[in-house]
């Protein structure tokens, strides 16, 4: 097993002894649990976070004594010099960032895991233990896929690469045999011992990147969340795994359960955008069935506009009854402040003002409630789909702010496109609408938003919304 | 297999079971936060990054232990650290806005 004694002049090993170490690793597993649990309370979340936090510090103190590391000096410096870094940039992301900054980490923790894989590898590949060379291969791969993945989806986020679905020719059997490469690669490591470690790692790392690369670049904008959310649970995965190939029982605790709800994660998203889990890591890119009758759209709304200039503005002035629903686009103009003061005027003016929030709105799930929240807004009055859905037929006026598919009718009834099925915001019945869109275009979806045809109570004011929120909250004031 | 393996194996399913349960129970508000405490927990190879340089030192080839065990140990340094501090930061926010409620 792996042990480093041989260093010192007297060992750590013995202060803990098994059964306490065992016991404590046991503890801290549920103590991660409690954290987990503790976050389903916006009040205790904090705690949880922090709860978290202790385990895992508990943990590598723990692991430091009982196997022998306390002498091993280098892993000070390391260890330091990573948490600045960490530190620093927990500090530095702005909220919009956040998204990227997830992947990020996410990237680097799978790009640990596959290192320490590599080590127990290259240490296990000369010996009898085909269980332990087996998951250390899997680990490496699972490892290398989500460091690589998530550097693409990172790039993509922060528009280092382009933001478009990049589909290459044959995209789909090439990442197919990528993919069974991987898992003959993995065979081949855990059960012969006939090529060279260093040369079956190698093979392994490259075609891990190829797959992780092939896997992320096809990924639209819409379907990121989803992506995001699946690299988390494989970065967990490879965590896991890793822990199998070192036997440390804490790490494959804690993996599996970052795995494991990573996944739940992952498919509560693909139930609320109506996707299909296998769909997305097949690469069935929903825009490329899309724009067919798109065309018609821009001359109605214009007819729209035009005939009822001045309305918006009365109608914001008299209703007292108010949902606003932002979409990503509000988080793109960076209008958050701007929607908080329009809220905060129509308050001021006795209207009661509420947020809706679809569950997959903006580029990671629950996004633009930390945009809000982050604004001043107070986490109350912020609504989650079920329950404000009944509520859009009483209000008398639904402000919409950079969003389009999370609300697209379309979803009921057309059937044959992505949406078809997807759970929506009921915008459409409330019997005044204001949209702040930057243009009328048909969302990631590519289907067009019948909303903005309707003849009655609708007012499309098009543009970047922080300029016409604040024309129109100059106007009011 | 030795018992250790096995154990392991028990734990690691018991682990995603209770996992898989808990987080049904998370609001959709808090996914954000959610999503990136998980991810600080997924640092946990912080443990064997440690585990693993210490081993590779004493290897025939300390220099390739050196380098790749920093830079493991970083890596998954930077994930803990940043992943815990930014959702520390954003539950603040949450917990803060309640509380300047209250006070009004």
């Amino acid at each position: 097993m792996m042990n480093s004694a041989v260093l010192l002049t007297f060992s750590t090993a013995n202060v803990l002894s098994d059964t306490v170490y065992y016991l404590l690793c046991g503890l801290l597993a549920v103590a991660v649990l409690l954290g987990i649990h503790l976050m389903s309370k916006v009040q205790k979340a904090q705690y949880g976070n922090k709860i978290s936090a202790l385990a895992i510090a508990l943990g590598i103190i723990i692991t430091l004594v009982k196997k022998d590391i306390i002498p091993v000096w280098v892993v000070y410096p390391a260890m330091a010099v990573g948490m600045a870094i960490g530190l620093i940039l927990a500090r530095r992301v702005r909220m919009i960032e956040m998204p990227q900054l997830v992947a990020l980490l996410n990237g680097v923790g799978g790009a640990a895991s596959a290192i320490v894989a590599s080590f127990a590898f290259a240490e296990l590949y000369q010996g009898e233990d085909l269980f332990g060379r087996s998951t250390a291969a899997l680990a490496v791969v699972v490892g290398a896929i989500t460091f690589f993945g998530s550097l693409v989806a990172a790039g993509k986020l922060h528009k280092l690469l382009p933001q478009k679905p990049v589909v290459m020719p044959l995209h789909q059997p090439i990442s197919l045999f990528t993919l069974l490469v991987l898992l003959v690669l993995v065979a081949w490591g855990g059960f012969f011992t006939v090529t060279a470690a260093a040369g079956l790692l190698a093979a392994m790392i490259v075609f891990s990147t190829l797959f992780g690369i092939v896997f992320s670049v096809r990924v639209g904008g819409a379907d990121m969340p989803i992506t995001i959310s699946l690299l988390n649970s494989l970065s967990g995965v490879a965590a896991a795994i890793a822990g199998f190939a070192v036997n440390d029982v804490l790490l494959v605790s804690v993996g599996g359960i970052v795995g494991a709800s990573g996944l739940f994660l992952t498919q509560i998203m693909c139930r609320a955008m109506n996707r299909n889990l296998l769909d997305i890591l097949l690469g069935k890119t929903t825009l490329l069935e899309k724009r067919d009758e798109a065309e018609e759209v821009p001359e109605v709304v214009q007819e729209v506009e035009e005939k009822e200039p001045v309305d918006p503005l009365t109608i914001i002035r008299s209703a007292r009854k108010v949902i606003i629903v932002p979409g990503y686009g509000m988080a793109l103009a960076q209008a958050q402040h701007l929607v908080k003061k329009l809220a905060a005027w129509m308050a001021g003016n006795g209207a009661s003002v509420k947020y809706a929030i679809h569950p997959v709105a903006g580029r990671m799930p629950g996004h633009m409630d930390v945009l809000l929240i982050e604004a001043g807004v107070p986490f109350e009055d912020v609504y989650e789909m079920d329950d404000i859905n009944e509520e859009f037929q009483e209000a008398e006026l639904t402000i919409v702010v950079g969003a389009n598919d999370v609300l697209n009718p379309a979803a009921r009834n057309a059937h044959g496109t992505p949406i078809y099925g997807m759970p929506i915001l009921n915008v459409d019945h409330c019997k005044n609408v204001v949209f702040f869109n930057y243009d009328l275009q048909p969302g990631y979806s590519g289907v067009e938003n019948p909303i903005y045809k309707r003849k009655e109570g609708v007012w499309i004011i098009q543009g970047d919304a922080s300029v016409t929120l604040a024309d129109v909250l100059s106007q009011l004031s | 297999m030795e018992l250790i393996q096995y154990i392991l194996i028990v734990v690691f399913l018991v682990s995603t079971i209770v996992g898989y349960l808990l987080i049904n129970n998370v609001p959709s508000r808090l996914h954000t936060p959610l999503m990136s405490g998980m991810n600080a927990l997924s640092g946990v190879t912080i443990l064997g990054a440690l585990l693993a340089t210490a081993t590779a030192l004493q290897s025939n080839t300390p220099v390739a232990g050196y380098i790749f065990g920093s830079l493991a140990i970083i890596l998954a340094m930077v994930n803990v650290a940043g992943g815990f501090a930014v959702t520390n930061r954003m539950l603040r926010m949450f917990g803060k806005k309640k509380d300047s409620k209250d006070d009004e």
